[in-house]
């Protein structure tokens, strides 16, 4: 399971030392070392090996300047694997946040089941991506799947041939996982959102759809745009789903930047241009998590508390 | 300490009553619950029903109904697969990785929690931490995949090890933290009046107190590490190092006409997690949301 880097608020360190800090020091280190070792020097390392020609062949890793990035700029699979990440961001984007809202709202506020659905809604999300691609893989066969089994003719489609229907394929399946753990977040940032606002509400006279779009709407503004950019950020970085749903295609129709990258360093074996794919990957999702913050405003965690 | 009950009492209680009472009307969030509860379900429920199903009863009969002859030869196929090994080889990635990591990163957690005020040193090791939180793994494998060779570690489970628990760090190290910052001062004040050392105070203190989020950061941090697919994929070859979802994946390639062993294989790597969270969910979810809304 790939869950998105999460973008949580943070606290400032506090100063709960009395100055003794040389002795506490050393316990940083280890998990530095290890991070390190392989979280930033990788990072790094993807950097200048774009800028080479390194094949697993040779042992040696030829310096060739520009022109991994000049060959995979100038490719059109660059631009389609763009728009198909683009895709499968704003579709998914589209079908979770709506029902993840809802059904957050519904949990928290649900007195009865609320314990019990809670469990059922977070299952997805503790399956594999492979078990989950295989599930639908052979559910959605054509031939002798769901569909055909029923005798439904909507279900019977060739869903995993059709270029369209795929990418539809791809965001659902997304969805069908991830949608649980925006539930969660949602269920958490409802919580937060003071009774004595809906009392008022009331009071005035506000019905329960005005007062969804007046204060629970409102009051998740924050909420949403955590979620948004776990969502969108994480988005970036589907490839065990794509891979094993439908290993890029029909034809290059899923093939979104992380399987591209994928496809051009482990398949074709061109580790350079691989690693510019890899970099524009970082780049992009930077450039999109820092958008949705600004978006959010600075503070987005006291804001939480505002209104109390 | 308990987190639980600390999120508990934030809970807006006064007008609770009647906010709920005004809340059980809400038709559509109830249609919608019902809706994906069954969207939800009725995969996981194809899949188990499939898995006790013969061949032929699986091209011949409704898919939605139990089997008719139900049977067990899938699950003896699978388990005759290999399929212990792979499950060995996943135990001990996931337990080789998420034990240290929370280790380390508790320390770290620790160290910056306590010494950053005096510290520019860690101050700067927590926001490189928090920097990491945005590196996707996905993003740097192919330097990883390098180093990897280099340390002449390819095919082997430690080279899913070592990426595992250097990815596990930085949101532990976070989630950690907020917990550790939460151990009121005097009590650190009064461990050094009676002269205990910073890793007496760790161990007597700290880690007492913040038990409950080192166990959701093991049960979160294990849970990725057991569904990981593109290390093994990438930094593994042979079939004697596969983990159980990249044997999943190969599997499904090789017996692909025969559905119901592929699902028995999904049912018995999916079993193990499913009863760990039976098991934690509790801990787990209310520690997620602890962990996020903080």
């Amino acid at each position: 399971m790939t869950i998105a880097p999460p973008v949580v608020q943070t606290a400032p360190p506090s100063a709960t030392s009395g100055g003794r800090s040389g002795s506490v020091t050393w316990m940083a280190w280890p998990a530095l070392v290890a991070f390190v070792g392989f979280g930033v020097v990788p990072l790094i390392g993807v950097l200048l090996l774009s800028f080479t020609s390194w094949n697993r062949l040779s042992q040696d890793i030829p310096f060739t300047g520009l022109d991994s990035w000049r060959s995979v700029l100038s490719d059109p699979g660059l631009p389609h694997a763009l728009w198909v990440t683009f895709l499968i961001m704003a579709l998914s984007w589209l079908f979770q946040t709506p029902i993840s809202l809802l059904l957050g709202v519904f949990i928290a506020a649900q007195k009865r089941y609320r314990s019990v659905l809670a469990v059922l809604f977070f299952v997805p999300l503790l399956l594999s991506q492979a078990a989950i691609s295989i599930t639908y893989k052979a559910l959605l066969d054509p031939n002798f799947g769901l569909g055909a089994g029923l005798g439904w003719p909507f279900l019977q489609q060739d869903w995993l041939g059709d270029s369209t229907l795929a990418l539809g394929v791809v965001v659902f399946v997304v969805s069908w996982q991830f949608i649980p753990f925006h539930t969660l977040i949602y269920q958490g940032g409802v919580r937060q959102i003071p009774a004595s606002m809906y009392e008022a509400a009331q009071i005035d006279g506000a019905g329960r759809v005005r007062q969804f779009f007046s204060i629970t709407l409102p009051q998740l503004k924050y909420t949403i745009i955590t979620s948004s950019t776990l969502m969108v950020v994480g988005s970036l970085t589907f490839f065990d789903l794509i891979w094993v749903l439908t290993a890029g295609g029909p034809g290059d129709a899923t093939r979104a930047l992380a399987v591209d990258m994928y496809q051009r360093g482990f398949k074709a074996d061109l580790m350079g241009p691989a690693s510019a794919i890899a970099v524009i990957l970082v780049l992009v999702g930077l450039a999109l998590a820092l958008g949705l913050r600004r978006l959010g405003g600075r503070d987005a965690s006291s804001s939480q508390l505002e209104g109390v | 300490m308990d987190k639980r009950d600390v999120s508990r009492a934030e809970r807006p209680s006064p007008g609770k009553k009647r906010g709920s009472r005004l809340r059980h009307h809400n038709f559509l969030g109830g249609l919608a619950g019902w809706l994906w509860l069954i969207v939800v379900l009725l995969p996981i429920y194809w899949i188990v029903i499939t898995s006790f199903k013969v061949q032929s009863d699986y091209y011949a009969t409704n898919p939605l109904l139990p089997p008719t002859s139900p049977t067990l030869e899938n699950y003896r196929f699978v388990l005759e697969n290999d399929f212990v090994r792979y499950f060995v080889n996943s135990v001990i990635v996931t337990v080789g990785s998420v034990g240290p990591a929370v280790l380390v990163s508790f320390m770290a957690a620790y160290a910056i929690v306590r010494g950053s005020a005096a510290s520019r040193f860690l101050r700067g090791v927590n926001g490189l931490f928090l920097m990491g939180l945005a590196i996707p793994l996905q993003a740097v494998i192919i330097p990883i995949y390098l180093i990897i060779i280099k340390l002449q570690m390819y095919d082997t489970l430690g080279a899913i090890i070592l990426p595992s628990l250097a990815f596990a760090i930085p949101l532990s190290v976070l989630v950690l933290g907020n917990f550790v910052r939460d151990v009121p001062k005097e009590l650190f004040e009064s461990m050094r009046m009676d002269g205990a050392t910073e890793w007496g105070t760790l161990w007597r203190l700290a880690f007492p107190l913040t038990r409950p989020a080192l166990v959701t950061v093991t049960i979160y941090q294990g849970l990725t590490v057991w569904n990981g697919f593109i290390l093994p994929l990438i930094l593994t070859q042979s079939p004697e190092q596969r983990t159980l979802p990249l044997a999943l994946w190969s599997f499904q390639g090789q017996y692909s006409v025969n559905i119901p062993a592929v699902l028995a294989s999904v049912v018995l790597t999916t079993l193990p997690i499913l009863t760990l969270y039976i098991i934690g969910r509790r801990q787990l979810l209310s520690g997620l949301t602890a962990g996020f809304s903080k």
